[in-house]
Protein backbone atom coordinates (compact mmCIF):
# COMPACT_ATOMS: atom_id res chain seq x y z
CA UNK A 1 0.00 0.00 0.00
CA UNK A 2 1.12 3.18 -0.84
CA UNK A 3 2.16 5.63 1.92
CA UNK A 4 1.10 9.01 1.07
CA UNK A 5 -0.86 11.19 3.07
CA UNK A 6 -3.24 13.41 1.53
CA UNK A 7 -4.39 15.89 4.52
CA UNK A 8 -8.19 17.01 2.90
CA UNK A 9 -9.99 17.92 6.13
CA UNK A 10 -8.89 21.26 6.57
CA UNK A 11 -12.65 22.48 7.26
CA UNK A 12 -11.73 19.80 10.19
CA UNK A 13 -8.51 21.22 11.40
CA UNK A 14 -5.42 22.38 10.13
CA UNK A 15 -2.07 21.58 10.93
CA UNK A 16 0.00 24.31 13.28
CA UNK A 17 2.23 25.85 10.43
CA UNK A 18 5.78 26.50 10.65
CA UNK A 19 5.58 30.40 11.26
CA UNK A 20 3.14 30.22 13.53
CA UNK A 21 4.66 27.62 15.34
CA UNK A 22 8.03 29.38 15.78
CA UNK A 23 5.70 32.54 16.77
CA UNK A 24 4.09 30.94 20.01
CA UNK A 25 7.42 28.94 21.06
CA UNK A 26 9.01 31.81 23.07
CA UNK A 27 6.05 32.57 25.22
CA UNK A 28 6.27 28.95 26.55
CA UNK A 29 9.40 29.03 28.35
CA UNK A 30 11.30 32.74 27.61
CA UNK A 31 8.25 35.12 28.04
CA UNK A 32 5.33 33.44 30.11
CA UNK A 33 4.89 36.18 32.04
CA UNK A 34 0.91 36.75 33.06
CA UNK A 35 0.18 40.10 31.13
CA UNK A 36 -1.69 40.87 34.50
CA UNK A 37 2.23 41.16 36.64
CA UNK A 38 3.21 44.41 37.30
CA UNK A 39 7.20 44.08 36.59
CA UNK A 40 8.40 43.60 33.24
CA UNK A 41 7.96 39.99 32.14
CA UNK A 42 4.73 40.49 32.89
CA UNK A 43 4.65 44.15 30.60
CA UNK A 44 6.06 42.32 28.02
CA UNK A 45 3.24 39.52 28.18
CA UNK A 46 0.67 42.39 28.13
CA UNK A 47 2.62 43.90 25.24
CA UNK A 48 2.41 40.98 23.05
CA UNK A 49 -1.22 40.42 23.72
CA UNK A 50 -2.38 43.67 22.84
CA UNK A 51 -0.25 43.52 19.59
CA UNK A 52 -2.29 40.19 18.70
CA UNK A 53 -5.52 41.79 19.56
CA UNK A 54 -4.30 44.67 17.13
CA UNK A 55 -3.33 42.27 14.54
CA UNK A 56 -7.07 40.46 14.75
CA UNK A 57 -9.18 43.18 14.52
CA UNK A 58 -7.31 44.89 11.83
CA UNK A 59 -7.43 41.56 9.46
CA UNK A 60 -11.73 41.58 9.73
CA UNK A 61 -11.64 45.47 9.97
CA UNK A 62 -12.53 45.65 13.66
CA UNK A 63 -11.13 48.12 16.42
CA UNK A 64 -8.67 46.33 18.78
CA UNK A 65 -11.23 46.66 21.35
CA UNK A 66 -13.83 44.94 19.65
CA UNK A 67 -11.57 41.84 19.92
CA UNK A 68 -12.26 39.41 22.90
CA UNK A 69 -10.24 36.15 22.87
CA UNK A 70 -11.86 33.04 23.33
CA UNK A 71 -11.05 29.28 23.28
CA UNK A 72 -12.61 28.97 19.76
CA UNK A 73 -15.11 28.91 17.93
CA UNK A 74 -18.00 27.46 20.07
CA UNK A 75 -17.10 29.73 22.59
CA UNK A 76 -17.34 32.58 20.85
CA UNK A 77 -20.80 31.54 19.30
CA UNK A 78 -22.46 30.15 22.82
CA UNK A 79 -21.12 33.72 24.30
CA UNK A 80 -23.00 35.99 21.39
CA UNK A 81 -26.07 33.73 21.36
CA UNK A 82 -26.43 33.50 24.93
CA UNK A 83 -25.68 37.27 26.08
CA UNK A 84 -27.44 38.93 23.42
CA UNK A 85 -30.35 36.58 24.17
CA UNK A 86 -30.06 37.58 27.85
CA UNK A 87 -30.11 41.61 27.19
CA UNK A 88 -32.96 40.66 24.85
CA UNK A 89 -34.96 39.43 27.79
CA UNK A 90 -34.44 42.45 29.99
CA UNK A 91 -36.83 44.27 27.56
CA UNK A 92 -39.02 41.16 27.11
CA UNK A 93 -37.11 40.60 23.33
CA UNK A 94 -36.99 36.84 23.61
CA UNK A 95 -36.63 35.95 19.80
CA UNK A 96 -34.06 34.74 17.80
CA UNK A 97 -33.36 34.06 13.94
CA UNK A 98 -31.27 31.50 12.93
CA UNK A 99 -31.19 29.19 10.09
CA UNK A 100 -31.92 25.37 9.71
CA UNK A 101 -28.35 24.51 9.20
CA UNK A 102 -25.91 26.30 11.50
CA UNK A 103 -22.93 24.29 13.06
CA UNK A 104 -24.36 22.63 16.08
CA UNK A 105 -22.24 25.22 18.32
CA UNK A 106 -25.05 27.56 17.05
CA UNK A 107 -27.94 25.06 16.70
CA UNK A 108 -28.05 23.71 20.24
CA UNK A 109 -27.36 26.47 21.56
CA UNK A 110 -30.84 28.22 19.64
CA UNK A 111 -32.23 24.78 21.20
CA UNK A 112 -31.17 24.96 24.78
CA UNK A 113 -32.69 28.96 24.94
CA UNK A 114 -36.05 27.71 23.33
CA UNK A 115 -36.20 25.54 26.24
CA UNK A 116 -35.70 28.05 28.36
CA UNK A 117 -38.48 30.41 26.85
CA UNK A 118 -37.18 32.02 23.80
CA UNK A 119 -38.98 31.59 20.33
CA UNK A 120 -36.25 31.01 18.10
CA UNK A 121 -37.22 30.97 13.80
CA UNK A 122 -35.10 28.09 11.84
CA UNK A 123 -34.58 29.70 8.34
CA UNK A 124 -34.58 27.62 5.47
CA UNK A 125 -31.91 27.12 3.23
CA UNK A 126 -32.70 26.75 -0.78
CA UNK A 127 -30.96 23.72 -2.63
CA UNK A 128 -28.11 25.41 -3.03
CA UNK A 129 -27.46 26.28 0.35
CA UNK A 130 -27.86 29.79 0.87
CA UNK A 131 -30.03 31.37 2.95
CA UNK A 132 -32.62 34.36 1.22
CA UNK A 133 -32.03 37.97 2.82
CA UNK A 134 -35.47 38.40 2.03
CA UNK A 135 -36.61 35.54 4.81
CA UNK A 136 -34.44 37.17 7.21
CA UNK A 137 -36.65 40.37 6.98
CA UNK A 138 -39.53 39.09 6.80
CA UNK A 139 -38.79 37.16 10.09
CA UNK A 140 -37.74 40.32 12.22
CA UNK A 141 -40.33 41.04 14.64
CA UNK A 142 -40.77 43.77 17.50
CA UNK A 143 -38.95 41.25 20.11
CA UNK A 144 -36.14 40.13 17.90
CA UNK A 145 -33.04 40.11 19.65
CA UNK A 146 -30.78 38.56 17.77
CA UNK A 147 -30.54 37.71 14.05
CA UNK A 148 -27.38 34.71 13.43
CA UNK A 149 -26.39 33.47 9.97
CA UNK A 150 -23.35 31.40 9.56
CA UNK A 151 -20.65 33.24 6.80
CA UNK A 152 -20.08 29.94 5.27
CA UNK A 153 -21.05 26.64 5.90
CA UNK A 154 -18.71 23.96 7.42
CA UNK A 155 -20.04 21.55 5.26
CA UNK A 156 -20.86 22.56 1.56
CA UNK A 157 -19.07 25.52 2.11
CA UNK A 158 -21.30 27.61 0.55
CA UNK A 159 -20.73 31.69 1.55
CA UNK A 160 -23.52 33.05 2.42
CA UNK A 161 -25.37 36.84 1.52
CA UNK A 162 -23.58 38.38 4.71
CA UNK A 163 -23.86 41.63 3.57
CA UNK A 164 -27.27 42.12 2.03
CA UNK A 165 -28.70 40.08 5.96
CA UNK A 166 -25.77 43.07 7.74
CA UNK A 167 -27.85 45.99 6.42
CA UNK A 168 -31.37 44.25 7.11
CA UNK A 169 -30.44 44.15 10.51
CA UNK A 170 -28.69 46.96 10.46
CA UNK A 171 -31.76 48.86 9.09
CA UNK A 172 -34.22 46.77 11.44
CA UNK A 173 -31.83 47.45 14.32
CA UNK A 174 -31.40 43.78 15.31
CA UNK A 175 -27.68 42.60 16.41
CA UNK A 176 -26.50 40.68 13.52
CA UNK A 177 -23.84 37.71 14.29
CA UNK A 178 -22.23 35.71 12.22
CA UNK A 179 -20.23 32.37 12.83
CA UNK A 180 -17.29 33.04 10.62
CA UNK A 181 -15.16 30.07 11.86
CA UNK A 182 -14.75 28.48 8.16
CA UNK A 183 -14.93 31.46 6.38
CA UNK A 184 -11.86 33.87 8.22
CA UNK A 185 -8.75 33.38 5.67
CA UNK A 186 -10.86 32.31 2.80
CA UNK A 187 -13.18 35.06 2.02
CA UNK A 188 -12.30 39.04 2.70
CA UNK A 189 -13.69 40.10 5.43
CA UNK A 190 -14.23 44.16 6.75
CA UNK A 191 -16.95 44.07 9.42
CA UNK A 192 -17.56 47.09 9.26
CA UNK A 193 -18.34 47.19 5.33
CA UNK A 194 -20.31 43.85 5.75
CA UNK A 195 -22.33 45.26 8.90
CA UNK A 196 -21.41 42.49 11.34
CA UNK A 197 -22.45 43.11 15.05
CA UNK A 198 -20.79 40.24 16.26
CA UNK A 199 -18.77 37.45 14.46
CA UNK A 200 -16.67 33.97 15.73
CA UNK A 201 -13.35 33.10 14.56
CA UNK A 202 -11.50 29.95 15.36
CA UNK A 203 -7.62 29.30 15.22
CA UNK A 204 -7.72 25.80 14.39
CA UNK A 205 -9.16 26.19 10.94
CA UNK A 206 -6.26 29.15 9.72
CA UNK A 207 -3.48 26.82 11.38
CA UNK A 208 -3.01 27.88 14.83
CA UNK A 209 -3.53 25.49 17.68
CA UNK A 210 -6.18 24.05 18.88
CA UNK A 211 -8.18 26.24 21.89
CA UNK A 212 -8.14 29.59 20.90
CA UNK A 213 -10.35 31.68 19.01
CA UNK A 214 -12.43 34.96 19.34
CA UNK A 215 -15.23 37.08 18.79
CA UNK A 216 -15.73 40.18 17.83
CA UNK A 217 -18.27 42.66 19.26
CA UNK A 218 -18.71 45.84 17.78
CA UNK A 219 -18.58 49.04 19.90
CA UNK A 220 -21.46 50.01 21.87
CA UNK A 221 -22.85 46.65 22.71
CA UNK A 222 -22.69 45.69 25.85
CA UNK A 223 -22.21 42.23 26.29
CA UNK A 224 -22.58 40.37 29.59
CA UNK A 225 -20.39 38.64 30.96
CA UNK A 226 -19.11 34.73 30.12
CA UNK A 227 -16.45 34.17 33.01
CA UNK A 228 -16.98 35.92 36.34
CA UNK A 229 -13.32 36.07 38.37
CA UNK A 230 -10.08 38.20 37.11
CA UNK A 231 -9.92 41.54 35.18
CA UNK A 232 -9.06 39.91 31.63
CA UNK A 233 -10.40 40.22 28.60
CA UNK A 234 -12.55 43.73 29.84
CA UNK A 235 -13.75 41.68 33.21
CA UNK A 236 -16.01 39.40 30.69
CA UNK A 237 -14.07 36.58 30.45
CA UNK A 238 -11.98 35.90 33.62
CA UNK A 239 -9.00 33.65 33.52
CA UNK A 240 -5.44 34.12 32.63
CA UNK A 241 -5.21 34.94 28.99
CA UNK A 242 -3.63 31.45 26.90
CA UNK A 243 -1.13 33.97 25.18
CA UNK A 244 1.09 31.35 22.97
CA UNK A 245 -2.20 30.70 21.31
CA UNK A 246 -3.27 34.11 21.19
CA UNK A 247 0.11 35.33 19.38
CA UNK A 248 -0.20 32.06 17.47
CA UNK A 249 -3.53 32.96 16.41
CA UNK A 250 -2.60 36.41 15.18
CA UNK A 251 0.23 34.61 13.56
CA UNK A 252 -2.45 32.60 11.57
CA UNK A 253 -5.22 35.39 11.05
CA UNK A 254 -2.42 37.38 9.41
CA UNK A 255 -0.73 35.06 6.83
CA UNK A 256 -4.00 33.78 6.10
CA UNK A 257 -5.52 37.38 4.84
CA UNK A 258 -2.61 38.22 3.13
CA UNK A 259 -2.88 37.63 -0.61
CA UNK A 260 -5.99 35.96 0.02
CA UNK A 261 -7.29 36.66 -3.44
CA UNK A 262 -4.06 34.92 -4.42
CA UNK A 263 -5.03 32.11 -2.35
CA UNK A 264 -8.46 32.06 -3.57
CA UNK A 265 -7.55 31.53 -7.33
CA UNK A 266 -4.62 28.85 -6.32
CA UNK A 267 -6.72 26.95 -4.17
CA UNK A 268 -10.32 27.36 -6.29
CA UNK A 269 -8.16 25.90 -9.45
CA UNK A 270 -7.59 22.55 -7.67
CA UNK A 271 -10.93 22.47 -6.12
CA UNK A 272 -12.83 22.65 -9.61
CA UNK A 273 -10.39 20.55 -11.06
CA UNK A 274 -11.80 17.73 -7.96
CA UNK A 275 -15.30 18.99 -8.55
CA UNK A 276 -15.08 18.22 -12.35
CA UNK A 277 -13.35 14.97 -11.79
CA UNK A 278 -15.25 13.70 -9.24
CA UNK A 279 -18.38 14.27 -11.31
CA UNK A 280 -17.56 12.32 -14.21
CA UNK A 281 -18.31 9.43 -11.60
CA UNK A 282 -21.98 8.84 -13.02
CA UNK A 283 -24.40 8.94 -10.55
CA UNK A 284 -22.86 11.56 -8.46
CA UNK A 285 -23.88 15.27 -7.53
CA UNK A 286 -22.18 18.55 -6.42
CA UNK A 287 -23.50 19.51 -3.30
CA UNK A 288 -24.05 23.18 -2.16
CA UNK A 289 -23.61 26.15 -4.72
CA UNK A 290 -20.76 25.47 -7.66
CA UNK A 291 -19.73 29.93 -7.65
CA UNK A 292 -20.60 31.29 -3.93
CA UNK A 293 -18.13 28.64 -2.37
CA UNK A 294 -15.17 28.12 -0.31
CA UNK A 295 -12.38 28.14 -2.23
CA UNK A 296 -11.36 24.31 -0.55
CA UNK A 297 -14.35 22.52 -0.09
CA UNK A 298 -15.67 19.95 -2.31
CA UNK A 299 -18.74 17.97 -0.90
CA UNK A 300 -19.79 15.36 -3.53
CA UNK A 301 -22.86 12.41 -2.93
CA UNK A 302 -21.98 9.77 -4.45
CA UNK A 303 -25.01 6.99 -5.22
CA UNK A 304 -24.90 3.48 -3.85
CA UNK A 305 -22.52 4.11 -1.61
CA UNK A 306 -22.05 4.53 2.31
CA UNK A 307 -19.94 7.72 3.41
CA UNK A 308 -17.98 5.67 6.31
CA UNK A 309 -16.60 2.92 4.38
CA UNK A 310 -15.96 5.44 1.62
CA UNK A 311 -13.62 7.33 4.38
CA UNK A 312 -12.09 4.05 5.65
CA UNK A 313 -10.98 2.55 2.44
CA UNK A 314 -9.85 5.86 1.01
CA UNK A 315 -8.07 6.37 4.69
CA UNK A 316 -6.19 2.70 3.67
CA UNK A 317 -5.45 4.95 0.27
CA UNK A 318 -3.97 7.88 2.45
CA UNK A 319 -6.89 10.48 1.40
CA UNK A 320 -8.27 11.85 4.46
CA UNK A 321 -11.99 13.25 4.25
CA UNK A 322 -15.12 13.52 6.08
CA UNK A 323 -18.79 12.59 5.35
CA UNK A 324 -22.01 13.58 5.87
CA UNK A 325 -23.34 9.88 6.57
CA UNK A 326 -25.24 8.95 9.89
CA UNK A 327 -22.04 7.03 10.89
CA UNK A 328 -20.06 9.80 10.96
CA UNK A 329 -22.29 11.99 12.00
CA UNK A 330 -22.23 10.14 15.78
CA UNK A 331 -26.33 10.39 15.39
CA UNK A 332 -28.70 8.03 13.15
CA UNK A 333 -29.25 10.83 10.82
CA UNK A 334 -27.39 11.86 8.26
CA UNK A 335 -26.32 15.30 8.16
CA UNK A 336 -28.71 18.24 9.05
CA UNK A 337 -27.01 20.58 6.07
CA UNK A 338 -27.18 17.87 3.82
CA UNK A 339 -30.98 16.98 4.76
CA UNK A 340 -31.61 20.45 4.90
CA UNK A 341 -30.65 21.25 0.93
CA UNK A 342 -33.30 18.55 0.12
CA UNK A 343 -31.39 15.67 -0.17
CA UNK A 344 -32.67 12.19 0.56
CA UNK A 345 -31.98 10.54 3.28
CA UNK A 346 -29.49 7.57 0.96
CA UNK A 347 -27.93 10.25 -0.56
CA UNK A 348 -27.19 12.03 1.94
CA UNK A 349 -25.29 9.13 3.68
CA UNK A 350 -22.99 8.53 0.31
CA UNK A 351 -21.35 12.02 0.84
CA UNK A 352 -18.02 13.05 0.77
CA UNK A 353 -16.31 15.87 1.86
CA UNK A 354 -12.95 17.35 1.04
CA UNK A 355 -11.56 20.29 2.23
CA UNK A 356 -8.14 21.47 0.66
CA UNK A 357 -5.64 24.08 1.73
CA UNK A 358 -2.79 25.81 -0.02
CA UNK A 359 -0.52 22.86 0.73
CA UNK A 360 -2.87 20.53 -1.37
CA UNK A 361 -0.47 20.08 -4.62
CA UNK A 362 -1.66 19.32 -8.30
CA UNK A 363 0.08 16.31 -7.88
CA UNK A 364 -2.08 15.56 -4.82
CA UNK A 365 -5.27 16.72 -7.02
CA UNK A 366 -4.27 13.92 -9.51
CA UNK A 367 -4.05 10.91 -6.78
CA UNK A 368 -7.24 11.64 -5.58
CA UNK A 369 -8.94 11.63 -8.88
CA UNK A 370 -7.16 8.44 -9.64
CA UNK A 371 -8.37 6.80 -6.35
CA UNK A 372 -11.55 7.81 -5.89
CA UNK A 373 -13.16 6.14 -8.59
CA UNK A 374 -11.10 2.71 -7.85
CA UNK A 375 -12.76 3.19 -4.43
CA UNK A 376 -15.98 3.63 -5.42
CA UNK A 377 -16.34 1.09 -8.39
CA UNK A 378 -15.23 -1.72 -5.20
CA UNK A 379 -17.78 -0.22 -2.83
CA UNK A 380 -20.93 -0.25 -5.50
CA UNK A 381 -19.58 -3.86 -6.56
CA UNK A 382 -20.99 -4.72 -2.74
CA UNK A 383 -23.28 -2.96 -2.23
CA UNK A 384 -27.49 -3.90 -2.72
CA UNK A 385 -28.29 -0.55 -3.31
CA UNK A 386 -26.26 0.14 -6.26
CA UNK A 387 -27.58 -2.74 -7.78
CA UNK A 388 -31.11 -1.73 -7.28
CA UNK A 389 -30.66 1.22 -8.45
CA UNK A 390 -29.08 0.26 -11.80
CA UNK A 391 -31.93 -2.18 -12.15
CA UNK A 392 -34.62 0.17 -11.51
CA UNK A 393 -33.14 2.98 -13.89
CA UNK A 394 -31.63 0.98 -16.49
CA UNK A 395 -28.35 2.00 -15.65
CA UNK A 396 -24.78 0.19 -16.88
CA UNK A 397 -21.50 -0.45 -16.34
CA UNK A 398 -19.63 -0.74 -12.68
CA UNK A 399 -18.55 3.50 -12.46
CA UNK B 1 -14.86 5.54 18.02
CA UNK B 2 -12.42 2.64 16.98
CA UNK B 3 -12.72 -0.38 15.33
CA UNK B 4 -10.75 -3.43 16.45
CA UNK B 5 -8.21 -4.94 14.03
CA UNK B 6 -10.66 -7.84 12.92
CA UNK B 7 -13.43 -5.37 12.53
CA UNK B 8 -11.02 -3.65 9.76
CA UNK B 9 -9.49 -7.13 8.60
CA UNK B 10 -12.87 -7.91 7.61
CA UNK B 11 -13.61 -4.53 6.08
CA UNK B 12 -10.50 -4.45 4.17
CA UNK B 13 -10.74 -7.75 3.34
CA UNK B 14 -14.42 -8.95 3.07
CA UNK B 15 -14.86 -12.42 2.84
CA UNK B 16 -17.96 -14.38 0.82
CA UNK B 17 -18.48 -11.24 -1.16
CA UNK B 18 -20.83 -11.69 -3.95
CA UNK B 19 -24.19 -13.68 -5.57
CA UNK B 20 -25.33 -16.61 -6.03
CA UNK B 21 -27.21 -16.75 -9.35
CA UNK B 22 -29.10 -20.34 -8.19
CA UNK B 23 -29.02 -19.35 -4.41
CA UNK B 24 -31.58 -21.70 -2.23
CA UNK B 25 -32.07 -18.82 -0.28
CA UNK B 26 -31.64 -14.99 -0.37
CA UNK B 27 -32.42 -12.63 2.24
CA UNK B 28 -32.55 -8.52 2.46
CA UNK B 29 -32.35 -6.89 5.42
CA UNK B 30 -31.90 -3.11 6.54
CA UNK B 31 -32.94 0.40 4.20
CA UNK B 32 -31.33 3.03 2.52
CA UNK B 33 -32.59 5.39 5.01
CA UNK B 34 -30.87 4.33 7.80
CA UNK B 35 -27.82 3.79 5.75
CA UNK B 36 -27.98 0.13 6.05
CA UNK B 37 -28.53 -2.93 4.14
CA UNK B 38 -27.39 -6.30 3.70
CA UNK B 39 -28.42 -9.01 0.93
CA UNK B 40 -27.47 -12.25 1.54
CA UNK B 41 -27.51 -15.12 -0.56
CA UNK B 42 -27.03 -19.24 0.59
CA UNK B 43 -27.02 -22.47 -0.68
CA UNK B 44 -28.06 -25.75 1.11
CA UNK B 45 -26.78 -29.31 0.55
CA UNK B 46 -28.64 -31.83 2.88
CA UNK B 47 -29.09 -29.26 5.46
CA UNK B 48 -25.70 -27.86 5.09
CA UNK B 49 -25.10 -24.19 3.78
CA UNK B 50 -22.54 -25.41 1.79
CA UNK B 51 -22.13 -21.64 0.23
CA UNK B 52 -22.45 -18.11 1.55
CA UNK B 53 -22.03 -14.81 0.07
CA UNK B 54 -23.31 -11.08 0.81
CA UNK B 55 -23.20 -8.14 -0.87
CA UNK B 56 -23.77 -4.74 1.67
CA UNK B 57 -24.34 -1.08 2.00
CA UNK B 58 -23.50 0.49 4.59
CA UNK B 59 -20.87 1.42 7.20
CA UNK B 60 -17.66 -0.52 7.83
CA UNK B 61 -19.10 -2.27 10.74
CA UNK B 62 -21.70 -2.88 8.55
CA UNK B 63 -19.18 -4.98 6.27
CA UNK B 64 -17.73 -6.18 8.62
CA UNK B 65 -20.32 -8.25 10.44
CA UNK B 66 -22.16 -9.31 7.24
CA UNK B 67 -18.27 -11.17 6.53
CA UNK B 68 -18.28 -12.65 9.95
CA UNK B 69 -21.40 -13.88 9.92
CA UNK B 70 -21.03 -15.64 6.55
CA UNK B 71 -17.78 -17.03 7.63
CA UNK B 72 -19.36 -18.37 10.77
CA UNK B 73 -22.13 -20.45 8.97
CA UNK B 74 -20.36 -21.38 5.84
CA UNK B 75 -20.49 -25.28 6.05
CA UNK B 76 -22.62 -24.96 8.77
CA UNK B 77 -25.93 -27.24 9.57
CA UNK B 78 -29.02 -25.27 9.43
CA UNK B 79 -29.94 -25.55 12.94
CA UNK B 80 -26.53 -24.90 13.91
CA UNK B 81 -26.65 -21.30 11.54
CA UNK B 82 -30.12 -20.30 13.67
CA UNK B 83 -28.25 -20.55 16.95
CA UNK B 84 -25.58 -18.17 15.62
CA UNK B 85 -26.53 -14.79 17.75
CA UNK B 86 -25.59 -11.27 17.08
CA UNK B 87 -23.15 -11.42 20.27
CA UNK B 88 -21.42 -14.13 18.31
CA UNK B 89 -20.43 -11.82 15.01
CA UNK B 90 -19.82 -9.47 17.76
CA UNK B 91 -17.30 -11.54 19.77
CA UNK B 92 -15.89 -13.18 16.96
CA UNK B 93 -14.88 -9.15 15.43
CA UNK B 94 -13.21 -8.71 18.90
CA UNK B 95 -15.70 -6.17 19.86
CA UNK B 96 -17.58 -3.47 18.22
CA UNK B 97 -18.23 0.21 19.07
CA UNK B 98 -21.53 0.47 21.00
CA UNK B 99 -23.20 3.08 18.07
CA UNK B 100 -22.36 -0.06 15.67
CA UNK B 101 -23.88 -3.16 17.42
CA UNK B 102 -27.27 -2.78 15.38
CA UNK B 103 -24.82 -3.73 12.27
CA UNK B 104 -24.26 -7.24 14.11
CA UNK B 105 -28.00 -7.58 14.87
CA UNK B 106 -28.26 -6.82 10.79
CA UNK B 107 -26.65 -9.64 9.83
CA UNK B 108 -27.79 -11.87 12.41
CA UNK B 109 -31.00 -10.74 10.70
CA UNK B 110 -30.12 -11.05 6.63
CA UNK B 111 -28.33 -14.58 7.55
CA UNK B 112 -31.79 -15.75 9.68
CA UNK B 113 -34.27 -13.90 6.43
CA UNK B 114 -31.98 -16.19 3.73
CA UNK B 115 -32.78 -19.23 5.92
CA UNK B 116 -36.57 -18.08 5.52
CA UNK B 117 -36.63 -17.62 1.89
CA UNK B 118 -35.12 -21.07 1.81
CA UNK B 119 -37.85 -22.85 3.88
CA UNK B 120 -40.41 -20.39 2.23
CA UNK B 121 -39.08 -22.40 -1.29
CA UNK B 122 -39.57 -25.25 0.26
CA UNK B 123 -42.78 -25.25 1.09
CA UNK B 124 -41.54 -24.82 4.72
CA UNK B 125 -43.48 -21.96 7.20
CA UNK B 126 -40.35 -20.84 8.68
CA UNK B 127 -42.15 -19.06 11.41
CA UNK B 128 -42.21 -21.96 14.03
CA UNK B 129 -38.78 -22.51 13.03
CA UNK B 130 -37.00 -18.82 12.85
CA UNK B 131 -39.80 -16.94 14.67
CA UNK B 132 -39.73 -13.32 13.97
CA UNK B 133 -36.40 -11.98 12.53
CA UNK B 134 -37.48 -8.67 12.94
CA UNK B 135 -37.82 -5.34 11.15
CA UNK B 136 -34.73 -3.12 10.72
CA UNK B 137 -36.97 -0.70 12.30
CA UNK B 138 -37.05 -2.65 15.77
CA UNK B 139 -33.28 -2.60 16.34
CA UNK B 140 -32.24 -0.56 19.09
CA UNK B 141 -29.69 1.26 17.11
CA UNK B 142 -32.08 3.84 15.02
CA UNK B 143 -33.91 4.45 18.33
Amino acid sequence: MDKKLIYCDNAATTKVSKKVLDAMLPYFTEEYGNASSIYMLGQSAAKALLKARETVAKAIGAKTHEIFFTSGGSEADNWAIKGMALNGSKSGKKHIITSVFEHHAVLHTCEFLEKQGYEITYLPVDEKGLVNPDDVKNAIRDDTCLVTIMFANNEIGTIQPIKEIGEICKEKKVPFHTDAVQAVGNVEIDVKALNIDMLSLSGHKIHAPKGVGALYVRGGISLPNLIHGGAQEKNKRAGTENLASIVGLAQAITDAVQNIKEKQEKVSKRRDRLIDGILKIQETRLNGDREKRLCGNVNISIRGVEGESLLLMLDMYGILASSGSACTSGSLDPSHVLLSIGLPHETAHGSLRLSISEETTDEDIDYILETIPKVVDRLRSMSPLWERICKNEGITGTI
Amino acid sequence: MIYSEKVMDHFTNPRNVGEIADADGVGEVGNAKCGDIMKMYIKVDNGVISDVKFKTFGCGAAIATSSMATELIKGKTIDEALKLTNRAVVEALEGLPPAKLHCSVLAEQAMKSAIADYYKKQGVDPTPIIGDIGECEDCHGCH
